[in-house]
């Protein structure tokens, strides 16, 4: 996993509420067996239906940060959207809040989801939306600040902090407690007649 | 201490709790399709890890097979790959498949509860965020990314945050027309596609313990509707009943020991939980969504809102919902036009839904202008409507009758609802798009699904 530590960039900035993941990236691209390539199809529906929309914008490709509404990632649990927005370039998110599955999704990927309060995020919505500006995030310190000036700090949990920082990955941290885990589930009671089906 | 029954099940699954961050927990099944496991496998290769407790493990083949006679050999190269990695991947690590023909073949969530895999008490995860449904057995089951399903493919365990709980009080009993599918559908138009974010939530009132376990298993499944990762339902005889003498499920003096255990999985008397809510089921009406999200729906008889009508908190999303629908103006939900109906998927693709719907549909005829797919949801299922003489009922009404699958309700073959095209669907997610680009998608009930297709308009059941 990429280690996040400080970042400076411009932002998308996606004003809407109940981002879905089938929006972000559509069922009929999930038949790829690999992580990589989704990037070239995220949002692909609503780039396809106006060149307006914010991802269709010259200034998008290389921006790093998204700002969206509240309920970002709802839906299904497809670590495709992850893996497209991240593929994109995108490196964290500021929204009010993101649906549990997709923020543990986003953990395990080194996305940083930044939740901030609904009238700041507006606010940087405001300042940012034209790609005049950029937006930095220091995770180390916890604060973010636009290039004129607006400075918020944000709330994180330290354990998912820490593994950003390191790019620690949950797989090796679980494969380091193998001997706790197989003793837990040897002394474990289930009814599971496994032998049946052959 | 008292506890609820979320409770209960966690603290059984703790490997190792951590004050600051996720607890290792542990899971004890798994289930696996062909969409969200070959990278999970590839990662496992990359590191050098075994599988670990491959008898823990049951894969199947739904979301991206064809559900006609090519799905033998999808014509989408792509979903071939996709479909031989799975085959592969679970020959190799000695995982049981349940193949096409095999008998056994269906829906993840279908064939779980089938089998007798799912069973109270235990924790159940798959790459799917509808995994929730497996919650109508007391077991905890939820969704999760393809990284965890990597992460209990090589340790049986992933890393997790202790959910909220909540309860949900059903009050009173429902109308006759008003099936579990009304019901969840009223309950996250209350809550909000977010309104449970965070919890898992406990379903109980009376009428859950009438409930059949296929009524039990179309609320379980929108639980992810309104943010909840997992909903349940505490098991009981109706629970034991359905469970006992499945492939999986334990024999002999084991049942006994089994059911004596899986007792223990209810909330204590005294129990809390972090949000308690009551909904009144007495005065529900069949429900139908109108909008772009499951929380955008209105009763049967209702009237598709008007901009004006909505909260303001709901009016941005509301318009893009309305603009998209091609709705300029308030209007009946009852008598919209319809081309397309679609009965199956993990909501309603089971024996009960299509014996409601072929009930419906009997002696009559299909609209000429709608195309109505029936896809069951697994191939028992399949065979169960043949043997009951459904699929004749469906086939002489017009329907037409598939192979199981996942088919119309997430549009990953060629299962699709054309551009400009309006469906009735009995799926669970009217997203932008789900059903096939440009697509209109309406959710509603089997029974209102089936009335609609008869009469080519939003039509309530009789």
């Amino acid at each position: 996993m990429k280690a996040f530590d400080k970042l400076c960039s411009r932002a998308i900035c996606l004003p809407l509420k109940d981002v879905d993941t089938d929006m972000i990236i559509p069922a009929q691209h999930l038949t790829s067996t690999s992580r990589e390539g989704f990037g070239e199809n995220l949002f692909e529906r609503l780039r396809a239906a106006s060149s307006d929309f914010i991802f269709n914008h010259g200034q998008a490709k290389g921006s790093q940060i998204l700002i969206s509404g509240p309920n970002f990632g709802c839906g299904s649990s497809r670590e495709h959207a992850v893996w497209a927005l991240m593929d994109f370039g995108i490196r964290a998110i500021v929204a009010p809040s993101f649906s549990d599955i997709f923020a543990n999704n986003a953990a395990k990927n080194g996305l940083l989801l930044i939740r901030l309060d609904a009238d700041k995020v507006s606010e940087l919505d405001q300042q940012l939306s034209n790609f005049s500006q950029t937006l930095s995030i220091d995770l180390k310190e916890q604060v973010l600040s636009t290039s004129n000036g607006i400075k918020h700090s944000f709330v994180i949990d330290a354990f998912n902090k820490e593994r950003l920082l390191k790019g620690m990955d949950d797989l090796d941290y679980l494969v380091a407690h193998m001997s706790d885990i197989e003793a837990f589930k040897s002394k474990q009671k289930i009814f599971l007649n496994s032998h049946s089906a052959g | 201490m008292q506890k609820n029954i979320i409770e209960k099940i966690w603290d059984e699954h703790v490997v190792k709790a951590h004050d600051e961050g996720p607890d290792i927990f542990a899971i004890d099944v798994m289930l696996l399709h062909e969409v969200t496991s070959p990278q999970a496998f590839a990662e496992l290769r990359k590191r050098g890890l075994n599988v670990f407790q491959k008898e823990r493990l049951f894969s199947t083949v739904d979301h991206s097979i064809p559900t006609d006679s090519s799905r033998h050999k999808p014509s989408d190269p792509l979903a071939k790959e996709q479909i031989d990695t799975l085959r592969k991947n679970v020959k190799a690590s000695g995982v049981k498949l349940f193949d096409i023909d095999s008998g056994e073949q269906g829906i993840v969530h279908v064939i779980g509860p089938e089998q007798g895999i799912t069973q109270p008490g235990m924790t159940l995860v798959c790459g799917d965020s509808h995994t929730s449904t497996h919650g109508a057995f007391g077991a905890l089951a939820f969704g999760v990314g393809t990284s965890e399903v990597g992460h209990v493919l090589a340790t049986g365990c992933i890393l997790q945050q202790r959910p909220k709980t909540m309860r949900v009080n059903f009050k009173g009993m429902p109308p006759a027309n008003v099936y579990a599918k009304d019901i969840i559908m009223a309950l996250i138009q209350t809550l909000g596609v977010d309104g449970a974010n965070g919890y898992c939530i406990e379903y109980s009132g009376e009428w859950i313990k009438g409930l059949s376990m296929e009524g039990r298993m179309t609320l379980c499944n929108m639980s992810i509707e309104c943010g909840a990762r997992a909903g349940l339902v505490a098991p009981d005889q109706v629970t034991y009943e359905h469970l006992k003498g499945k492939p999986h499920a334990p024999k002999g003096e084991q049942w006994e020991k089994a059911v004596a255990a899986w007792s223990h999985f209810v909330s204590d008397s005294d129990a809390s939980f972090d949000h308690e809510l009551d909904l009144d089921l007495s005065q529900l009406k069949p429900m139908v969504s109108w909008g772009t999200n499951p929380e955008q729906s209105v009763n049967i008889l209702g009237s598709i809102p008007k901009l004006s009508d909505l909260p303001e908190d709901k009016k941005i999303a509301g318009k893009k919902a309305l603009d998209y629908m091609g709705f300029d103006q308030s209007r009946d939900i009852s008598g919209i036009p319809i081309q397309w109906a679609f009965l199956g998927s993990c909501t309603n693709g089971r024996i009960e839904d299509l014996r409601v719907a072929a009930e419906i549909i009997k002696g009559k005829k299909v609209h000429e202008k709608v195309t109505f797919y029936v896809v069951p949801g697994s191939e028992q299922v399949q065979d169960q409507a043949e043997k009951e003489g459904l699929t004749e009922i469906f086939k002489e009404a017009g329907a037409i009758v598939r192979k199981p699958g996942c088919s119309m309700c997430i549009g990953m073959n060629s299962d699709k609802v054309p551009h400009g095209e309006r469906c009735i669907s009995t799926s669970n997610r009217n997203f932008i798009g789900r059903q096939g680009t440009g697509s209109y998608t309406h959710l509603a009930s089997p029974a209102t699904v089936t009335a609609s297709a008869i009469e080519g308009k939003i039509t309530a059941a009789g």
